[in-house]
């Protein structure tokens, strides 16, 4: 059976995420396969929805070419069902999406789908601990963990939170939505401490980090990294031409983090 | 469940970034809404600032027109800055002026809000950054140059369907990139608790005056009282002190656009489905897949899928009743209104109006209606003629 802890086996652990359907979902399913083959260790698979006020502008951008191509959350399902039965992709893999994709599909029945499909997981940016009451029991009842997030703001939370988080810990970068920066100026290496001290879970950060030296330098002190934008920027910059270029990317990430 | 629930409806569901920050304003609002001092400096804002209390207007010659019940109009259009936003903008900057912020944030869908926030903040010298989506710049721009003219600085917003949900979100993504200096004064009672809850509260002033006033005038409580909903800040200001009084029926008004049984509607109760967007669970406009549907209407002010958690938790249990007004229906109060009282409603209040004209006839000549005025109608003059085939300016 997969598992997120799968991801943290071989060291630091490399998270590209991609949003389903951009620009088709035929698109994604080479994408996600060549950034398997090339090293991702957990796959975020974004669901896009209308309205992600978590995003920047690049996913943000992401989100609109999916549903102007018509991606329905059953076809990005299908899409996983695929991955794992005709592909054979044994990498975990999880969902980021808004908490209205999953509540207005019906949580239960969204959950008890994803983990039929092969799914490990759950990440919603607009549900913070407070509400989670609303998904985790589900995630618990299907086999899948929610993945709680901190911020930079969190301070004095993040031990609560981290106390009762499931899969690993998304620690969140900097302020602001998603995308690409040039510099990260929270000590996320503190972060990363508080969360340990509450809870031996790894530990990954997201936001913000768009090249191997700022990925190499950020998993020294996590236990793996996330990237979106960058992946993204290539997604929309070329299209159905984009399967090498998001590989190459892919591995040079991947490779920058291998002897830490 | 978490805090700020009226029914299953209200919650906080934002980012992790955001969470210490509506933390720390639910612990001030708290302390400051039983601060004897706080609440007389409103009060002095109120009424010195703002001009309230606001007028409760005898309606005699729609009251003839109409035939049935007497109505009356709570004159929310007589406020400074021409809206019932002002009393919300003056209590949510003095809480944060409190607080120690030093830069205001907003919203706008008709720039009502906006043009409140950016006169607060004139008024206490704070920053402001206002967020309206492209097209409703283009449908208010007399509003924009309002905000401007008072040293605001307006961002047009490109995403989506460049209007009021849009303006929303990227207000809710700049507070997460600028917080520690920030508040974000949200125009509706809506979003994350305790926005709904603070909002209500400095709405509620409508409807204490109206009580007071009725008493004063009649006697007696109303038998109906009415106003539009969008997010529902007038609304819920003009129902809170009614909503123990059960006798007295309260009726929002939704914006239906083209109508409820087509695809251009913003009438969110009459169309929408539970959801979880914005911050809050409430009714939203959306599809099968939770996908917020690009709403319509024509007035900029109530053009939003969703609906504050008190109204979604008014409607389940009964005790309000949401009506949808058309485009047309508010279009032809707005003229209605301008010409049998020489009064020109904002077209948002206009939809209220609407429902008034069908309403009042129906009852009797001894009931009592109350329409709440939400705001005046200079803004909507170039659209409405534009709407009557008319161009009032050359491009």
């Amino acid at each position: 059976m997969i598992k997120i802890a799968d991801a943290f086996r071989n060291g630091k652990a490399f998270i590209p995420f991609i949003t389903c359907g951009d620009p088709t979902i035929d698109m994604t399913r080479k994408l996600v396969k060549a950034m398997v083959e090339n090293g991702a260790d957990l796959v975020e698979l974004g669901i896009p929805f209308s309205d992600p006020t978590a995003e920047g502008p690049v996913i943000q951008g992401a989100n609109l070419r999916a549903l102007s191509g018509g991606v329905t959350t059953d076809d990005v399902f299908e899409l996983v069902r695929q991955l794992r039965e005709e592909d054979g992709l044994t990498v975990p893999m999880v969902f980021m999406t808004y908490a209205n994709v999953v509540y207005h599909y019906g949580t239960e029945k969204f959950l008890s789908k994803a983990a039929e499909v092969g799914m490990q997981g759950l990440i919603l940016p607009d549900v913070p601990f407070e509400e989670k009451e609303d998904f985790d029991p589900a995630c618990k009842k299907y086999g899948l963990e929610l993945v709680s997030l901190i911020a930079p703001t969190s301070h004095d939370r993040i031990k609560t939170i981290a106390a009762e988080a499931n899969g690993f810990v998304y620690c969140v970068s900097s302020l602001g939505v998603t995308g690409m920066r040039n510099t990260i100026t929270t000590d996320v290496g503190a972060m990363v401490k508080l969360v340990k001290a509450a809870k031996e879970i790894p530990a990954c950060i997201g936001f913000g980090i768009s090249n191997a030296e700022t990925a190499r330098k950020m998993a020294q002190s996590a236990d793996g990294v996330i990237v979106g934008s960058a992946i993204v920027k290539l997604i929309g910059q070329y299209g159905e031409e984009a399967v090498p270029f998001v590989a190459q990317f892919v591995r040079e990430i991947k490779d920058a983090l291998r002897d830490l | 469940m978490s805090k700020g629930r009226f029914g299953i409806h209200g919650g906080q569901y934002i980012p992790e970034t955001l969470m210490n920050a509506v933390i720390e304003l639910e612990e001030a609002y708290n302390h400051f809404k039983n601060d004897p001092d706080f609440q007389a400096e409103l009060t002095e804002l109120f009424n010195n600032y703002a001009n309230r209390p606001s007028n409760l207007y005898f309606a005699e010659k729609m009251t003839q027109d109409l035939g049935g019940a007497k109505i009356y109009l709570k004159r929310e259009d007589l406020n400074h800055t021409g809206a019932h936003k002002i009393n919300n903008a003056l209590g949510q900057a003095l809480l944060a002026k409190k607080m120690g912020k030093t830069r205001l944030i907003a919203e706008t869908g008709a720039g009502q809000h906006g043009v409140a926030t950016a006169t607060v903040a004139a008024y206490m010298g704070m920053e402001c950054d206002v967020y309206m989506g492209r097209v409703d710049m283009e449908r208010q721009a007399l509003n924009v140059f309002r905000m401007r003219l008072m040293g605001a600085r307006v961002h047009g917003v490109d995403s989506g369907t460049a209007t009021l949900k849009d303006a929303v979100s990227e207000c809710m993504r700049e507070w997460t990139n600028r917080i520690a200096d920030t508040h974000y004064l949200l125009g509706s009672c809506m979003g994350p608790h305790p926005f709904p809850t603070i909002v209500r509260d400095f709405q509620a002033v409508i409807s204490k005056e109206i009580k007071e006033q009725m008493l004063e005038k009649e006697g007696r409580l109303p038998d109906v009282v009415l106003a539009c909903v969008g997010g529902g800040s007038n609304a819920i200001g003009t129902f809170y002190h009614f909503i123990e009084d059960k006798d007295v029926q309260l009726i929002g008004c939704e914006a239906a656009g083209r109508g409820i049984d087509t695809w251009e509607t913003a009438a969110t109760i009459n169309t929408g489905s539970l959801g979880i967007f914005h911050g809050m669970k409430s009714y939203f406009c959306q599809d099968q897949y939770g996908q917020i549907a690009p709403v319509y209407s024509i007035s900029a002010g109530l053009d939003y899928p969703g609906i504050g958690p008190e109204h979604a938790w008014l409607h389940d249990i009964g005790r309000a009743q949401y009506v949808g007004i058309t485009d047309e229906e508010a279009v032809r109060a707005f003229e209605y209104l301008s010409r049998t009282e020489g009064i020109i409603p904002a077209i948002e209040s206009a939809h209220a109006v609407a429902h008034a004209i069908k309403l009042a006839p129906t009852m009797d000549k001894d009931k009592i209606m109350v329409i709440t005025l939400s705001g005046r109608g200079d803004k909507d003059c170039a659209a409405m003629a534009r709407y009557r085939g008319e161009e009032l300016y050359d491009d």
